[in-house]
C-alpha cells in the first residue's frame, strides 16, 4: 500500500461483558480501507466477540463502532452524530454508520458489512446457486416489488433475477464450484463449503467482509487457494477484510496490518513483521520460561 | 422393528421359524395385555340403569391373531427380506430412476386433469348418489388439501410449527358469516376480506410468537388456537356461542341460487332440481381456490421471499447475518399461510350454511398438521396425497358397512379413525420420516434439476 490508508472501520473503547466475565476489554483499533486486517489471538482471547460486535450480532457494553461509505470529511461529524442519537448520518458523497446502533441484519443491508462463521452456516438443504440468490435478496425483493409485483408476473423481476444468477454464476466461477451450481450445499466437502460460505457473503456486495477462521480444518493446498481468493477480493472487489484466523501462515502472508488480542485486551497491533517480534506476542503465544513470568506479566498488564 | 430381529440371514430354517414363533407369542402376550382392558371388556348401561362388565372375545382374539400373524409375517417373510437386500444392494435402478422422474413430470398434469373431470366421473358412474362422492369426498378432500398448502407455508417453507391452524380456519368462517349476514355481501365479494381478516390474524400471533422457537412456538400457537375457540364460545352477542350461527348465505351462480324455487338454478336452466348441481358447483369453486394457492406457492417458492423463507427454516443466523430481516419473513409466511386458511375457512362456511366452534377444535389443527407432515414437508403433491388419504380414508370408513356382517351391529368402523391415524403416522416414522415426498425440489436451475435428499433438508426450529 503505497498510498495513505484510509479508515473504513473504527473501534473505540470496545467493551463487552457477559455478566462479570469481560470477553473485550477497551479495544481500539482501525481497519483500513482495501486493507485485510488480521484480528489474532490464543482461544479464548475474545476474537468472535470482537466480530459479533462489529457485525451486529451482540450489543457491546461499551464503546462505538463507526464505519464510513465515501466521503473521508464525514469522520469529522462522528461525535455530532453519535450524541445526536442517528444510527447514520447520510450525504450524497458518503454515509457514516455507528454499527453499535444497528441490529445485525441492517448492518448487513445498510452499512454493507458481511461475515461468515466459525461453525460453517450454509444453507444446507439449498442449492448452491440457491445460496447464493438468497444473499442477493435485497435487491431482488426490490426488484419483486416487495412480491406483490412477482406474484403477478409484473415489473422487471425477470431481468432482475437473471443479472443475480448471472452473478452467482462468476462467483461459483471464481471459487471453482460452477459444476456443482446444482448440488445442495450440505454435500460439499468442506474445503468448499468454506469457499461457499465467503462467495456468498461477497454477494452481498459488502465494504466490509469478515470472515472467522476461514482457514480452519483446510489442508495446505485449500489453504493456499483460499489466500489467493482473498487477495484476489481486496485487489479486485477493493473489499476490505477483517480476518480472524490461527493458522499464522494466513495470516503472516496475506494480511496489511495484524491486531492481536489476549484476555480480551489488546496487546499488539501493526505490520506482520512487527508483530511476529513483538515480546508480548510471542509470550501470549508460546507462553515464557519460568523465571521470566512474572516479568512478562507485568509487561501485559495482568 | 429391527430390535425384534437380531438374528442375520441364512440361520437354519427351524431355528428360524421356532425364533419367529416365540417372537409371535411375546407380541401377543403383549396384544392381550394392551386389548383386554380396552377392547376385550366394556362396561355398559342396561336398562334398569346398572352397570354391566361385557366382553367381546371374538373381537379381541380378532386382533391379537392379526398382531400375531403380522409378528410372524415380519420375522419370516419381511426381516429376511430386508437383510437380503442389505446384504445385495441393488445399483440404483434406472427403471426406478426413470419411474421417479416420469412420475415428479407427470403426476401434477394427471392429478389435475383427474379433479377437473371427477364430479362429471361421478355423476355417470353413480348417478343420483354422486351428491356423497362430489360432497362429502371431493369437496371435504379438496378443503383440506388447500388448508394444508396454507400450512404448508409456514411448518413446510419457514419452519415454523404452528399447531394452531384451525383457528385462521375458524377467522375465514366467522369473518364470511357474520359479514355475510349483516351486509348482504355475496361470497366472492366476502372471500377476499375473510382472507385479508385472517391474514391480520396471523400477524397479530406472529407478533408475540417472532423469538420463540420449536417446542414453546408451537405450544403458544397451540394456546392462540385455543384462545381464539374460546372467544367464539365466549363472545355470546356476536358469535352465538356453542349454538353457532345457522342461514349463513350460500354461493350464488352469478346471482342464481341453486334453489328449487322458480327463480332458482334448475328452473332457469330448464332442469329437474337436484341437490347435485349445488354441489358440483361448489366443488369447482374450492378446486379453483386450491389451484390459486398452489400456483401462488409456487410462484412464492421461486421469489425471493420464498427462498428466504426457505433460508430461514434452514439457518436463521445466517439469514440475517446476509441483511434479511427474519422478523419480516417469519410475518409473511405467518400472514399468507393464515390468508390461505381464511379463504378455506370461508368457503367452508358458505358451504355448511351453519357453523359453531365444535369444527375448529385442535384436533382439526392437528389434522392438518399430520397432513402437512405426512405428506412431506415442503411437498405440495405429498400433501395433497396425504390429504385425500387421511380425509378420503375417514369418509371411506363410513361405507365399510359390511364389517357389521363381521363384527356384529354395533360394530362402527369410524370409531376406530384415530387408531389408524396413529398407525399410519408410526409407519410413516419409521419407513419415511420425512414424509411421502422427502426429497426438494430445487427452485432455481443453472443447469441441470436434481432432487434434493430430505437428508439435508433441515425442519427448522422456530
Amino acid at each position: 500500500m503505497t498510498a495513505a490508508p484510509v479508515p473504513l472501520l473504527e473501534v473505540e473503547h470496545l467493551t463487552m461483558r457477559f455478566g462479570g466475565l469481560v470477553a473485550v476489554s477497551e479495544l481500539c483499533f482501525t481497519a483500513h480501507r482495501s486493507e485485510i486486517t488480521a484480528l489474532i489471538g490464543p482461544n479464548g482471547a475474545g476474537k468472535t466477540t470482537v466480530f459479533n460486535c462489529i457485525t451486529g450480532f451482540y450489543k457491546p457494553t461499551e464503546g462505538r463502532i463507526a464505519l464510513a461509505h465515501g466521503d473521508q470529511a464525514l469522520w469529522a461529524e462522528l461525535d455530532r452524530l453519535t450524541l445526536g442519537g442517528e444510527r447514520k448520518l447520510a450525504r450524497k458523497d458518503g454515509t457514516l454508520f455507528l454499527l453499535e446502533r444497528m441490529p445485525e441484519y441492517l448492518v448487513a443491508h445498510h452499512a454493507r458489512v458481511a461475515r461468515t462463521f466459525q461453525n460453517i452456516r450454509l444453507f444446507s438443504g439449498m442449492t448452491v446457486l440457491e445460496n447464493l440468490l438468497v444473499a442477493q435478496h435485497n435487491p431482488l425483493m426490490l426488484a419483486s416489488g416487495y412480491t406483490l409485483l412477482g406474484v403477478l408476473g409484473l415489473g422487471g423481476y425477470g431481468r432482475a433475477e437473471r443479472a443475480a444468477l448471472d452473478k452467482a454464476r462468476g462467483w461459483l466461477e471464481r471459487i471453482e464450484l460452477l459444476d456443482r451450481a446444482d448440488d445442495p450445499a450440505g454435500s460439499l466437502p468442506y474445503g468448499a463449503q468454506r469457499r461457499l460460505e465467503i462467495a456468498r457473503a461477497m454477494c452481498t456486495d459488502p465494504v466490509l467482509l469478515c470472515l472467522d477462521e476461514p482457514a480452519a480444518g483446510l489442508n495446505p493446498h485449500e489453504s493456499a487457494a483460499l489466500n489467493a481468493l482473498i487477495l484476489s477480493i481486496r485487489d479486485r472487489e477493493k473489499t476490505s477484510v477483517l480476518l480472524i484466523e490461527h493458522d499464522m501462515s494466513v495470516v503472516m502472508e496475506i494480511s496489511d496490518h495484524v491486531v492481536v488480542l489476549d484476555y480480551g485486551v489488546k496487546i499488539a497491533d501493526g505490520t506482520p513483521d512487527a508483530v511476529r517480534n513483538d515480546t508480548k506476542v510471542i509470550a501470549a503465544y508460546l507462553g515464557v520460561a519460568d523465571e521470566e513470568v512474572a516479568a512478562a506479566e507485568a509487561e501485559v498488564g495482568l | 422393528m429391527r430390535a425384534l430381529d437380531p438374528r442375520p440371514a441364512g440361520i437354519a430354517l427351524p431355528g428360524m421359524i421356532l425364533h419367529a414363533v416365540k417372537h409371535a407369542a411375546i407380541a401377543a402376550l403383549l396384544a392381550v395385555g394392551v386389548f383386554l382392558p380396552l377392547i376385550g371388556l366394556r362396561t355398559t348401561t342396561n336398562i334398569r340403569n346398572e352397570l354391566t362388565l361385557e366382553t367381546r372375545w371374538p373381537l379381541l382374539f380378532t386382533l391379537v391373531a392379526l398382531v400375531a400373524a403380522a409378528s410372524l409375517a415380519n420375522s419370516l417373510i419381511i426381516a429376511p427380506w430386508r437383510a437380503h437386500r442389505a446384504a445385495h444392494p441393488k445399483p440404483p435402478s434406472t427403471a426406478a430412476g426413470r419411474f421417479g422422474t416420469a412420475f415428479s413430470r407427470w403426476f401434477s398434469p394427471f392429478a389435475i386433469g383427474f379433479v377437473t373431470v371427477y364430479p362429471m366421473l361421478a355423476l355417470w358412474l353413480t348417478g343420483t348418489g354422486a351428491v356423497k362422492w362430489v360432497d362429502n369426498f371431493g369437496i371435504q378432500i379438496l378443503i383440506y388439501v388447500m388448508l394444508g398448502f396454507g400450512l404448508n407455508i409456514v411448518v413446510g417453507l419457514a419452519g415454523l410449527l404452528d399447531l394452531g391452524y384451525a383457528a385462521f380456519y375458524a377467522v375465514g368462517a366467522y369473518s364470511y358469516a357474520l359479514t355475510a349476514k349483516t351486509f348482504g355481501l355475496s361470497f366472492f365479494e366476502l372471500l377476499p376480506i375473510a382472507g385479508l381478516l385472517a391474514a391480520c390474524w396471523g400477524i397479530l400471533l406472529g407478533f408475540p410468537v417472532l423469538r420463540l422457537r420449536g417446542d414453546y412456538l408451537a405450544i403458544v400457537t397451540l394456546a392462540f388456537g385455543e384462545i381464539i375457540r374460546l372467544v367464539l364460545i365466549n363472545w355470546v352477542p356476536v358469535t352465538n356461542g356453542y349454538a353457532g350461527i345457522s342461514g349463513i348465505p350460500r354461493p350464488t351462480f352469478f346471482g342464481i341460487p341453486f334453489t328449487a324455487s322458480k327463480t332458482g338454478f334448475a328452473a332457469v336452466f330448464g332442469l329437474p332440481f337436484s341437490p347435485i348441481y349445488r354441489s358440483i358447483f361448489l366443488y369447482y369453486i374450492i378446486l379453483a381456490l386450491v389451484l390459486v394457492t398452489a400456483f401462488v406457492t409456487i410462484r412464492l417458492r421461486r421469489l425471493p421471499i420464498g427462498r428466504a423463507w426457505e433460508a430461514l427454516r434452514e439457518d436463521e443466523t445466517a439469514c440475517r447475518s446476509l441483511g434479511i430481516n427474519t422478523t419480516n419473513t417469519k410475518l409473511t409466511a405467518f400472514a399468507i399461510g393464515a390468508m390461505f386458511g381464511g379463504f378455506a375457512g370461508s368457503f367452508f362456511a358458505a358451504r355448511q350454511g351453519f357453523i359453531s366452534p365444535e369444527s375448529f377444535t385442535f384436533l382439526e389443527s392437528a389434522t392438518i398438521v399430520a397432513i402437512v407432515v405426512l405428506g412431506g414437508m415442503g411437498s405440495q403433491i405429498g400433501v395433497a396425497i396425504a390429504a385425500t388419504g387421511m380425509i378420503g380414508g375417514t369418509e371411506i370408513l363410513r361405507e365399510l358397512d359390511f364389517l357389521k356382517a363381521v363384527f356384529g351391529n354395533d360394530f362402527d368402523p369410524t370409531q376406530y379413525r384415530m387408531l389408524l391415524f396413529g398407525l399410519a403416522m408410526v409407519l410413516i416414522m419409521i419407513w419415511k420420516p420425512r414424509g411421502l415426498i422427502a426429497t426438494r425440489e430445487p427452485s432455481v436451475v443453472l443447469t441441470k434439476r436434481k432432487a434434493i435428499s430430505g437428508a439435508l433438508v433441515k425442519e427448522g426450529h422456530g
